[in-house]
């Protein structure tokens, strides 16, 4: 426990931070922008929670791109889920931020349990397999969800599973592939906003390796640097991000070498192959239909499907009207710049997704930054 | 007809039984063989419907509290002791001096009569060591899968000194804000015990009686503005309360805040903020900048606020709202919101 402290500590060093920002306003360019998107919703937390949103330049600015895994994921998909737990026929495992995720209308997991369903938080699929050996006459679903930094362990208890021939485990497969949704959202990016380079996600990055980046900074001719999640981390991902672009270079750097090799974790990167395929195509919520960016059991482990098992299809739901969550997550708007941002749409009381998870971009700048938005209207 | 008709209850492999509560023999055996083992007040030996107390000047402060804690048993206290220290300190926070506690257990049918006797000696002990007697007690017994094991509801009554004034509206723009120890022990401490989340860690539940060391700080001066103990939801809440009754800003610099590493650690990997953790046995203080250095060290001679430290000042509210924000070591700025939604199991 207490190594934990010390590595973080290290990391968080006012001293350095302070000189690192002064290296970074030296390294910038007089009359030049730099738009830089933090991909993951770790890091958009990471720059609220330090506080170092304060403290960068003018010049720098961040856009908080779509990496929180609640954000994404379709409301249909979610649907699906509240559907199946209202139905009675199974008891329903979560992590614990779907649950005040809304779906159709104002249902949501939360809501579905307190009228009678079975839905139990999980801080990890092992309790998940857990229930399921201690219910052998109920079904028991786990909703998958999340980027590759959560597919590995879905993967392990659908293999587990298989092991122990448990019948009566099956999980409702939501995995999404991050390189895809960059490239998705580099697609489509031409009329919308422009992004000059990424801070790229860490946590991912520990399993699926930074050379996985490699062919989209080529390709886009946008640097991405991987960092972790403490204030230096961001701090020197960004400052190498505007040495970059100060030489036009746009190449992928790993700033989490702690944590991040260039191949990733090869044993995670087998389980998941081993149990799981991608999809030909996945809705993503704000990005919409992206190909291959999904994944799903492979037919030999057909029977751990709940979509396959429950016949289920997914319902299409439609964002609230007024709700500009899918430009936020594409950053082509700002939350504060939504009607419902901090009205209507609040932490507790979430219309869209991005305010539901204290990841999501709506949510990060209503918790830590709202005091200075003077412009808020309060209803 | 008399009681000695009953079997002796069987404090190790007994269990509750419906009987237990229903008024009849079973009733009467369960208090005198268990509850009355352990609390001895004049008030209870008198055995009337309601107990009477001594004659009392001046104000009174009266608080309930109720107990639904999960786990029953957590490193460093039970639902017993935190039954007696909740409510005692709530009436502490209005500067009273605890006078006399009363108490409710609802029993589910089957819980095991030995952490029963373990509890009922946890809430002696405490009584006994805070020195406010238990006066008056009811005890109900519901079907099995009505309850979760026991539930306890406690009431405590106080006398308020005279030229105490204390409360929570009486926050002022440069008041400064005191915490009388590290936040955070006691909800680490039960979500360390929790079912499929267990993990080792050598964090206790900070769960203690406050009154003496509220003494202590009166004696100081009784210019203290505001006393709050953070249980539920924390500092985050607790000041955001009083921040929102007072009708002012506050400022927490992060730097300040005595947190122990295994909590920070626990954190970290849990996703949580210390800020919304439960505390039982630790209050904050908020009073005027003149009178904070010699309160402060007031709190730390005594043993319940030995790590006592200031972690912030009381502002101007901007506009209509009224944001508790931290300052972090690099600078910048955050606001300190109430907790949202679902984050703890049963704390307290």
């Amino acid at each position: 426990m207490l190594g934990t402290t010390q590595l973080s500590d290290d990391f968080r060093d006012p001293v350095l931070a302070e000189r690192l920002l002064t290296t970074l306003q030296q390294r910038l360019v007089p009359g030049r922008t730099y738009r830089l998107m933090e991909f993951c919703g770790g890091h958009t937390h990471a720059l609220c929670q330090s506080g170092l949103l304060d403290r960068l330049p003018a010049a720098v600015q961040m856009i908080h791109g779509p990496g929180c895994p609640v954000c994404v994921l379709p409301i249909g998909r979610l649907q699906q889920a509240i559907d199946l737990a209202v139905s009675g026929q199974v008891i329903l495992c979560s992590y614990g931020d779907m649950l005040r995720v809304p779906g159709r209308g104002r249902q949501s997991l939360l809501l579905a349990r307190s009228t009678g369903a079975d839905v139990r938080v999980v801080y990890g699929t092992a309790e998940a397999l857990q229930v399921a050996r201690e219910h052998p006459q109920r079904q028991v679903v786990f909703l998958a969800v999340g980027f590759e930094t959560t597919t590995p362990m879905s993967a392990a208890a659908v293999q587990q599973a298989h092991r122990e021939g448990l019948t009566n485990f099956s999980i409702l497969c939501n995995h999404v592939l991050t390189p895809a949704a960059l490239q998705g959202l580099l697609a489509t990016e031409e009329d919308q906003v422009r992004v000059d380079g990424f801070v790229g996600p860490g946590h991912v990055s520990t399993i699926i390796g930074s050379d996985a980046f490699a062919a989209i900074a080529r390709a886009f001719q946008k640097p991405i640097c991987i960092a972790g999640f403490e204030p230096l981390d961001l701090l020197a991902a960004i400052l190498h991000l505007v040495e970059q672009l100060n030489a036009g270079q746009g190449e992928v750097m790993n700033d989490f070498v702690r944590a991040v090799t260039p191949e990733g974790n090869r044993r995670a990167q087998a389980l998941i192959d081993e149990v799981m395929e991608l999809r030909e195509s996945f809705e993503w919520r704000g990005l919409g239909q992206i190909p291959w960016s999904a994944r799903r059991l492979r037919p030999k482990y057909a029977d751990f499907d709940a979509e396959l098992r429950f016949s289920l299809s997914t319902p299409t739901v439609a964002d609230h009207r007024a709700c500009r969550c899918p430009e936020v997550l594409r950053g082509a708007c700002r939350p504060t710049d939504c009607t419902l941002f901090g009205t209507a749409c609040t932490p507790d009381t979430p219309l869209g997704s991005c305010m539901v998870s204290p990841e999501g971009a709506c949510a990060a700048y209503y918790l830590h930054g709202r005091s200075r938005l003077p412009v808020l209207r309060h209803g | 007809m008399g009681k000695h008709r009953l079997r002796p209850l069987d404090l190790r492999h007994g269990v509750v039984e419906l009987p237990h509560g229903s008024g009849g023999r079973a009733t009467a055996q369960l208090i005198d063989e268990l509850f009355m083992r352990h609390f001895r007040s004049e008030a209870l030996a008198a055995r009337h419907d309601a107990a009477t107390l001594p004659q009392t000047a001046g104000r009174l402060a009266v608080s309930t509290d109720c107990f639904v804690v999960s786990p029953l048993f957590f490193p460093g206290g039970c639902i017993g002791d935190l039954a007696v220290h909740g409510s005692l300190n709530d009436v502490a926070m209005a500067g009273a001096q605890p006078l006399a506690l009363t108490a409710g257990f609802i029993l589910e049918e089957g819980f095991p009569l030995e952490q029963l006797d373990r509890i009922a000696a946890a809430m002696a002990d405490a009584c006994a060591r805070s020195g406010v007697p238990l006066v008056s007690g009811d005890t109900k017994v519901v079907e099995r899968g009505k309850a979760d094991g026991v539930f306890i509801s406690t009431t405590c009554l106080g006398r308020i000194p005279d030229g105490v004034e204390l409360s929570p509206s009486r926050a002022r723009p440069s008041d400064v804000i005191l915490v009388s120890g590290p936040i955070g022990d006691h909800g680490i401490a039960i979500l360390s015990q929790r079912p499929g989340l267990a993990f080792d860690c050598d964090v206790k539940s900070d769960s203690a009686a406050l009154h003496t060391l509220v003494a202590t700080m009166l004696a100081v001066t009784p210019e203290l503005h505001v006393l709050r103990d953070p249980t539920r939801g924390g500092v985050a809440a607790a000041l955001n309360e009083i921040a929102d009754q007072a009708g002012v800003g506050m400022l927490l610099e992060e730097s300040a805040l005595p947190i122990r590493g295994a909590v920070r650690a626990a954190c970290e990997l849990l996703g949580l903020d210390p800020l919304h953790l439960a505390c039982e046995g630790r209050l904050l203080a908020i009073c005027p900048q003149s009178v904070a250095s010699a309160v402060l060290q007031a709190m730390q001679a005594h043993p319940q606020g030995q790590e006592a430290r200031q972690i912030g000042v009381v502002l101007s509210a901007q506009g209509p709202q009224c944001f508790v924000e931290l300052r972090t070591p690099f600078g910048g700025r955050r606001i300190i919101d109430w907790p949202a939604g679902e984050q703890l199991p049963r704390i307290c």
